[in-house]
């Protein structure tokens, strides 16, 4: 769909404001409803509309694999460490009241982090998912035609 | 805090961190490392844990409050004599099998997917201990699906074909268990408004003869059913053991069915109560037939099978009826039965399967070099060499250690005096015999024989029968070999020095006995 102009304007010009709009629904989450699951849906639904307007190969030359592993890994990390962070500091795992001298403002420290965690994890799990997908129809490898007998030059 | 205080909370986060660090390291030795070290220290801190729990009076539990948020609004992790007890099992498995399989998977599965695999490894451990140490009913159902979902994973990454499919098999019956324990505890949470089991215990009995409240036992008692393969509902078992990595054939079937088995226990016992459960209602005739069915049925199957993974596979199946056998007894005894044999069986099987793994490397080594030119070099699937009878064939010429060590486990499956098994047997004839059951005694007994058989088809075919011309001596690695004696010789040590095994299974017995009114 790389030679649709009117695509490639509008995506252009959607895409910024469903990336704030995932930033508004994860920094919202304590007031209302949102959060990091929802906004982490969000931003991949942005990415993946620029990979199918752009192309995938250039979708994933701006979000490397590598890069989507790190963060599918790195925000477990950030909720499990603020868990840990709780124990270090004197509390139960999990424990936000220990976070701040001031346990409400320790409880919202606490949940901006493990959000945050959720936001980057749910993100790129769901845009792995997408290239793998994706990428399995695009160019299919062997295994794939064999096991499903497609026709040649299926994209 | 001390540390003492947060041995609950590390025994789940160690192994939940490990995963990630696993992935982000990107390196096999690495992950390796990290993971293996996090479940040592499980291991440890179900070590702790389990001395804690010795210092308790009987009755009493550890509990831990995660985040701070006092029970019943928060997840609440509970830590009695029988938690503590499958959380030995499970970490220690797990701290068994790690370094047994940095060496098995070298051989069977692609070089690069090694840091995932221990990543998973870490995930279904973390998935094992966080369904045995929780005390929250939805709790129960996340971690089941962690351990669930990694353990689908860990099956696919079989070098075999046939371990996707195996793999689809268990993930849609899986899904179909964990979706009837989820309405289960749904309707649970209809009835008290509280996911706490203990608080769900206490609202129960107020309500306890409403419709919703059976309906959710049935459910209840059908989904953990299909996870732990009670005799109609194992189909998932056989392919998924046969298929899958050794390594991880050998710690599933030392933890996967024994925590459902737990579940089934806890909420028989901890949440709805004996007396519902076994007096109000046919559920210990219908246990005890299911239970006889799985001993003959699947030892029967069993006997006929050409593939030494699938024998022991359907094994499992029959041992496993052992366990809800106990279970049906509603009594002390009975329920030290099962609790014993939790960690008998799943020992025993264990070192089965890592014997197996063994068994399998070296066929693997041999297969490639004898593979023509062309194929050599051709990693893993080109040449899947599976553990059939007519390949064993004096195979205790070629791997003396490997064979002795199955036949000693064997052994144990039977119920020889002097191994784990025996103990076992010995607790379900006496609580066959404290209810008058007569018959069953000959039955237990009877069922063994076909132990006997199906032990006896690989002594035959490994000892007895000519090995092929020029096959010399070659024994497994050292490094798959030493876990795996390591838990043969466990098994003959619970099965004379009873005094762990059977004490803590009894006090936990009497504990959930006693509570459960």
């Amino acid at each position: 769909m790389n030679q649709q102009l009117v695509l490639r304007v509008i995506a252009k010009l959607l895409i910024p404001f469903i990336l704030v709009f995932a930033l508004y629904v994860q920094f919202h989450g304590d007031f209302g409803p949102g959060g990091g699951f929802q906004a982490g849906v969000t931003l991949a639904a942005a990415m993946i509309f620029y990979a199918l307007i752009f192309g995938l190969a250039t979708a994933r030359r701006n979000v490397p694999d590598r890069l989507l592993e790190g963060m599918i890994a790195g925000g477990v990390l950030l909720y499990g460490g603020v868990g840990v962070a709780g124990m270090l500091l004197g509390g139960n795992f999990l424990d936000y009241f220990v976070l701040d001298a001031d346990p409400v403002v320790g409880q919202h420290r606490g949940i901006f982090w493990v959000e945050a965690g959720v936001a980057l994890t749910v993100s790129s799990v769901m845009l792995k998912l997408f290239y793998l997908f994706a990428d399995r129809a695009n160019h299919s490898g062997a295994d794939v035609q064999n096991d499903l007998n497609r026709p040649e030059g299926g994209a | 805090m001390s540390i003492a205080a947060q041995l609950p909370a590390l025994q789940v986060a160690l192994p939940l961190l490990a995963a990630p660090l696993a992935v982000l390291l990107r390196h096999g030795g690495l992950a390796f490392a990290v993971v293996t070290a996090a479940a040592w220290a499980a291991f440890a801190v179900a070590i702790g844990l389990w001395l804690q729990v010795g210092q308790l009076e009987a009755g009493a539990a550890i509990s831990y409050h995660i985040g701070s948020w006092a029970p019943p609004w928060g997840i609440e992790y509970r830590v009695d004599r029988l938690a503590s007890f499958v959380l030995l099992l499970v970490s220690g498995m797990a701290a068994v099998v790690l370094p047994y399989s940095r060496a098995s998977i070298l051989r069977e599965i692609p070089r690069d997917l090694h840091y995932l695999y221990y990543a998973m490894f870490a995930l279904c451990l973390t998935g094992l201990l966080g369904i045995t140490i929780t005390g929250d009913a939805f709790n129960i159902f996340v971690f089941l699906e962690i351990s669930s979902l990694s353990t689908y994973v860990l099956i696919a990454l079989g070098r075999d074909r046939r371990a996707l499919t195996a793999a689809f098999q268990y993930l849609i019956m899986g899904s179909i268990g964990a979706t009837f324990i989820v309405v289960g505890i749904g309707f649970l949470y209809l009835m008290t408004g509280t996911l706490n089991l203990a608080d769900m215990a206490v609202r129960l009995r107020e309500v306890e003869s409403h419709r919703p409240v059976l309906v959710a036992l049935a459910f209840l008692t059908v989904g953990i059913s299909l996870k732990l393969a009670l005799f109609p509902l194992h189909q998932w078992l056989p392919n998924a053991y046969t298929y899958a990595p050794s390594a991880v054939t050998a710690f599933l079937a030392a933890t996967a069915t024994k925590v459902a088995v737990y579940v089934l226990i806890r909420f028989y016992y901890s949440v709805f109560g004996d007396s519902l459960v076994f007096h109000d209602l046919p559920l210990p005739q219908i246990m005890l037939w299911l239970s006889l069915m799985a001993m003959f049925g699947a030892s029967f199957v069993a006997i006929f099978q050409n593939n030494l993974k699938r024998l022991f596979a359907y094994s499992s199946v029959g041992q496993i009826g052992y366990i809800t056998l106990g279970l049906s007894f509603a009594s002390v005894n009975g329920l030290t039965a099962s609790v014993v044999h939790l960690l008998n069986h799943g020992v025993a099987k264990a070192a089965i399967f890592l014997l197996i793994g063994g068994i399998v490397a070296r066929m693997a080594t041999a297969a490639n070099r004898d593979a023509v030119p062309m194929l050599r070099g051709v990693p893993a699937d080109a040449v899947s060499p599976e553990p059939t009878f007519d390949r064993l064939a004096g195979l205790s010429k070629r791997m003396p250690l490997t064979c002795f060590g199955i036949v000693i486990a064997g052994l144990s499956l039977i119920g020889v005096p002097g191994t784990a098994g025996f103990v076992t047997k010995w607790y379900l004839i006496i609580a066959a015999m404290e209810q008058g059951q007569w018959w069953l005694v000959g039955v237990i007994l009877l069922s063994s024989l076909l132990a006997v058989a199906y032990v006896w088809r690989f002594v035959e075919v490994a000892y007895f029968r000519a090995a092929p011309e020029g096959s010399e001596k070659n024994e497994a690695p050292l490094a798959m070999l030493i876990p795996a004696w390591l838990l043969v010789i466990a098994t003959l040590w619970f099965g004379l020095d009873t005094s762990f095994t059977v004490g803590t299974a009894l006090d936990a017995a009497q504990e959930l006995v006693k509570n459960g009114r």
